[in-house]
């Protein structure tokens, strides 16, 4: 069965060392051909298990340096052509090179969606059928999870906004179309333009937020709570000790506390580093009650650290209760004595057990940062920002459908091809919160609208 | 005790306008069949609005006749005015409407069942369905007698357990006083059919000599009449048309009718039913769209020999004294005689989820319905159900493929898969925003799309067939002239161009491309277009929609095809959904109760999302 052809990361995104972008379709092929130029120009067409260097460009931009690896179906993972992208690791340059690889003709994949291929066409026995569903079925578990996270709700909050500007103005113009003894056009096009314009201002400020790669280079607010002897100050020279962390003073901070940009495998942390301004490890106490619950509130992240060989106590109890609503990852921390802390799972979802001492759970720890980070979960605080390739690509897709309306309005089309591309951008924001087709349209016409004989 | 025993292929209960093209479809496929009505004076009736057609269901007509239908051969011989709607719009949402001679309607449709071979019609009420181990053997009449048969098609409109409500006053009849069908209902449920009641209503009659026109807006028809029937002679049909008016409510009315609420069925409880929300009553948009502060009232004319105007917009249920009240604080209706009172209807009809897309039922072998009975609303929705059923008990008759239309080719396509696959709690009206290739389903193009799937089904005659071919090769013909003659930059180009305000020629260009020129066309193009040969204007129209679309008819195309991939995904009757244990319980049970023949089917049911699609797919394949 051939699909439209698919991409995305195929290692995790990581600011050193080397990373993969893997297509997979019948389109790959073509797609690699539009942007990679081969060292040796006589390369001739790309034969099956073979590599090419060269390097991807975007235009004229030389994007990077890359090896290509070239699996043509059914001899590949999928069964279908399949190139990988042997790139230079790095948020920006992986990011880039993806979407270069999306403008040209690719489709983001889904959660486990090369497995699902693989599957579909043969090429993973029986027994991973499971597994591959379970996998799938997690996109139902994900986008529960986002309507329901605090940060994510926002952008949630946001498309669902744009999705019912237009969704009225296409009830408006099907239910004039539908009755049009009742409702006139007159004068419509000029106030859908101004409408159109607006949504497109709007969705171009979104997708702004991913290219500037603000999200790379302003980091995430990160502070660490705990109580004192936690190991609070062990985990921070821990981490900045760690061979992947790079870590940088900020420069003209006006914060009246000193914060360390530190990016670990590729993800920018701003670390609010209380240890450093005082002498107490406990935050709570020593700043004050108002204090913080300011850097609480401003945080993207906080790293809850417990000394998981004792009970949990009162003040644990304060600190869960300032921060259960926030993004939390929980660091049981001294897994090297002991493990006792079922009571957390109840109220956290993100706990990892490390030592901070002799760095045992690190990796794990910046593994689950990673998917946090991945999945949209983790944000700025202050905007809706896009973090996550596909909703960028879906907000292109669905601002490409208004430019559409546009051009019919410009040329004088009847009022009825403006719905064709609104529902269209209509779809595509859905798709990015995990709502597609339904009844909509007909229950909006019917709620708004007074209609009939 | 003797007992009357009759056989036939098909028998078809009601003779409405579902019941009419189905036993139509059957009888002229050469099927011995049986139309049964609970009175022959009302056949092909109109209980309601006097029109047929209007935005998308002038397109089921459209369909209906491409497909060897009736009901637009009827409205062409027996309309007293007719408009097409949205003309300044694109030619998706074109749309006829004609207002129907309802007597003459009815006189029309009942000559032509009783002139057609094979067809006998019978007055009587259908009691009870004969049913064997799932498979249907026939139909029991009131007074005993039995009908075997080898298929049953239902289309019983809204006359099960009917009951007509005004005010407190509450009749047991069905429209117009007419017998309603008390028995069926309970056979229907013994056999485990599930059964929802709905509800619509229908505004006062008023007699024209009452109402002062001189008050009103007079609306005209158009000046040159398009006929419903792609068989019709445009020529032969043009005739001095009547007009309708239109008035409006006012605060006065809303008033009026705010105070008596409380003696509404519907707002005092009384009715059970659930109504439409597209056709409100005027106590539904008072109330619901309390903001308007006036209503659009349009008063249309019966027929040419009866005095009697129906007042559309202003459907009601309220008591007797307030609806003369009401109907005469609207402008000029001061003076108004009621003839007959506006009443809501309530009546039983099926969960239509219970139907396979080719409207059999699922448990029942050779058992079919159409129309009201399927929770739809409007003669063209019924018709259009009608003359599917009809082909498909045929089909069934003669152990051939049924017939399923698809979303991507027509709008009967559209309403029966939404009838079938969506949770329906209302009566369903089609509306050009359901289809989603509405650019290809277009009124002018219905004989292209439907009229080889009729001559494949044998309602189309081989005569009929020649000249859609003979049409399609004249439209492409002259579609690649366009493409092959190119012209310069001429002076009198450069000044027909200048003239329709269009960039001049700096190179040659095709007429093609010059078509495509938002402020250009096909047919002012003439002037420049030395060589063109003299077409039929359908030709015309569907060369220059044809090129002047052609973009966007080209993305519809692309989407039908993905479309169409995830149609040809089949599931498996027997797949047991509720052992999937990846599904949600939600999906399974959705699933599990629509049983889609495919995954697209599967795709549109309500809250089965993408991801279950996914896992269905998945374990598809790992059945394999």
């Amino acid at each position: 069965m051939t699909e439209d052809t698919i991409a995305a990361f195929a290692t995790p995104l990581s600011s050193a060392g080397i990373g993969i972008v893997r297509i997979s379709g019948e389109n790959s092929i073509n797609i690699i051909k539009k942007i990679f130029v081969p060292y040796k120009k006589d390369t001739k067409e790309f034969q099956t298990y073979t590599a090419h260097y060269g390097f991807i460009y975007d235009g004229d931009k030389k994007i990077d340096e890359v090896i290509i690896l070239v699996m043509k179906g059914p001899h590949s993972y999928t069964r279908e052509d399949v190139i990988e992208i042997n790139c230079h690791g790095g948020i920006l340059v992986m990011k880039n090179i993806l979407e270069l690889v999306l403008k040209s003709g690719a489709r983001m994949a889904l959660p486990g969606e090369f497995t699902k291929r693989a599957f579909l066409n043969g090429r993973i026995d029986l027994t991973a059928a499971e597994a591959v569903m379970d996998l799938i079925n997690s996109q139902n578990q994900y986008a529960l999870d986002n309507a329901l996270s605090n940060v994510a709700g926002k952008l949630n909050k946001k498309i669902k906004g744009l999705r019912e500007e237009i969704i009225t103005e296409t009830a408006f113009l099907e239910c004039a179309l539908d009755d049009p003894e009742h409702y006139s056009l007159d004068g419509y096009s000029e106030k859908i333009e101004v409408k159109v314009k607006n949504l497109i201002k709007e969705i171009d400020c979104l997708i702004e937020t991913f290219d500037n790669g603000k999200f790379v280079q302003d980091g995430i607010e990160t502070i660490i709570v705990g109580k004192p002897n936690a190991g609070k100050s062990t985990l921070l020279n821990c981490l900045l000790g760690e061979e992947k962390a790079i870590v940088t003073d900020i420069p003209g901070t006006t914060r009246d506390i000193n914060e360390q940009r530190l990016v670990l495998d590729g993800i920018c942390l701003n670390m609010v580093d209380t240890a450093g301004i005082h002498d107490t490890d406990d935050v709570i106490e020593s700043i004050g009650v108002k204090k913080s619950l300011e850097l609480i509130e401003k945080a993207d992240l906080i790293l809850y650290v417990v000394d998981s060989s004792k009970e949990l106590d009162e003040n644990d109890k304060e600190i869960i209760d300032r921060i259960k609503e926030k993004n939390v990852i929980v660091l049981l921390n001294k897994m090297d004595i002991s493990n006792n802390n079922t009571q957390l799972e109840k109220q956290f979802e993100n706990i990892v057990s490390i030592s901070a001492k002799n760095g045992e759970g690190i990796d794990n720890f910046i593994n689950k940062l990673n998917d946090m980070f991945f999945s949209g979960n983790i944000n700025f605080n202050e905007d809706v920002v896009i973090s996550n390739v596909r909703h960028k690509n879906l907000l292109v897709k669905s601002k490409d459908s208004l430019e559409l309306v546009l051009g019919a309005i410009y040329d004088g089309l009847p009022e009825d091809f403006y719905t064709v591309d609104l529902m269209d951008a209509y779809n595509f924001l859905g798709d990015i919160i995990g709502e597609t087709f339904n009844d909509d349209l007909a229950d909006n016409i019917f709620s708004k609208f007074c209609m009939g004989k | 005790m003797s007992e009357l025993i009759e056989n036939y292929d098909v028998c078809v209960v009601g003779a409405g306008h579902a019941g009419c093209e189905a036993a139509l479809a059957c009888a002229r496929l050469g099927l011995n069949t049986i139309v049964f009505t609970v009175s022959v004076d009302s056949i092909a009736l109109m209980p309601c609005n006097p029109n047929i057609g209007g935005s998308s269901k002038g397109h089921l007509v459209r369909e209906i006749d491409a497909l060897g239908g009736e009901m637009g051969k009827i409205i062409d011989k027996t309309f007293i005015q007719s408009k097409m709607l949205n003309k300044s719009k694109g030619p998706a949402v074109h749309s006829l409407r004609a207002q129907a001679d309802k007597a003459e309607y009815s006189r029309a449709m009942r000559m032509v069942l009783q002139n057609t071979e094979n067809l006998t019609i019978k007055q009587a009420e259908v009691t009870e369905l004969l049913i064997e181990d799932d498979v249907i053997k026939g139909v029991k009449t009131f007074s005993g007698g039995k009908y075997l048969s080898k298929a049953v098609i239902l289309c019983t409109g809204v006359y099960l357990k009917a009951r007509c409500l005004c005010g407190s006053s509450i009749n047991y009849t069905g429209p117009n006083g007419l017998q309603p069908a008390n028995h069926l209902t309970d056979s229907l449920r013994e056999n485990e059919i599930e059964i929802f009641r709905f509800k619509t209503g229908t505004p006062a009659r008023i007699d024209k000599r009452s109402i002062d026109f001189s008050k009103m807006e007079e609306q005209f028809g158009d000046e040159r009449i398009v006929p419903f029937s792609f068989t019709t002679n445009e020529d032969e049909i043009q005739k001095e048309q009547q007009s309708c008016w239109l008035t409006y409510t006012n605060e006065t009315t809303h008033e009026i009718i705010k105070d008596n609420l409380d003696r509404s069925p519907i707002y005092a409880g009384i009715i059970e039913g659930t109504g439409p929300r597209y056709c409100p009553s005027i106590e539904d948009k008072v109330v619901k769209f309390a903001d308007k502060n006036r209503h659009q009232v349009f008063i249309e004319p019966e027929g040419e020999y009866t005095n009697e105007m129906y007042i559309g917009g202003m459907s009601t249920s309220l008591p007797e004294d307030v609806q003369e009240k009401m109907y005469r604080s609207v402008s000029g209706l001061e003076n108004a005689k009621i003839v007959r009172n506006g009443y809501a209807i309530e009546y039983d009809c099926i969960n239509a989820l219970q139907l396979k897309p080719t409207l059999e039922f699922k448990n029942i072998s050779g058992l079919f319905s159409a129309g009201q009975f399927n929770g739809s609303s409007g003669y063209e929705e019924a018709a259009a159900q009608g003359i599917v059923a009809g082909i498909n008990a045929s089909m069934f008759v003669k152990n051939k493929e049924m017939l399923v239309l698809k979303r991507s080719e027509s709008y009967i396509g559209v309403l029966i898969d939404d009838l079938v696959t969506k949770e329906n709690h209302e009566p369903y009206r089609m509306m050009t925003s359901r289809a989603e290739y509405r650019l290809l389903l277009r009124q002018d193009n219905a004989d292209i799309r439907l009229t080889p799937i009729g001559y494949k089904f044998g309602l189309i005659s081989q005569e009929r067939y020649d000249k859609l071919i003979e049409k399609e090769n004249l439209i492409e013909k002259e579609v690649d002239r366009l493409k092959s003659v190119s012209i310069g930059g001429k002076k009198k180009v450069q000044e027909f161009l200048e003239k329709n305000g269009s960039t001049s020629l700096s190179n040659s260009e095709t007429l093609y491309n010059l078509i495509k020129r938002p402020e250009l066309n096909y047919f002012v193009l003439e002037e420049i277009d030395e060589n063109r040969p003299t077409l039929p204007s359908d030709v015309c129209n569907q060369v220059n929609i044809n090129i002047k679309y052609e973009g966007y008819i080209a993305r519809e195309l692309r989407s039908v095809e993905k479309f169409k991939k995830m149609e040809n995904k089949k599931i498996p009757e027997k797949i047991d959904y509720m052992s999937i244990q990846n599904l949600r319980i939600e999906a399974r049970q959705k699933l599990d109760k629509i049983r889609p023949l495919s995954i697209g089917q599967a795709s549109r049911i309500s809250g089965v999302s993408p991801a279950d699609i996914s896992v269905l797919l998945v374990y598809l394949e790992h059945r394999k």
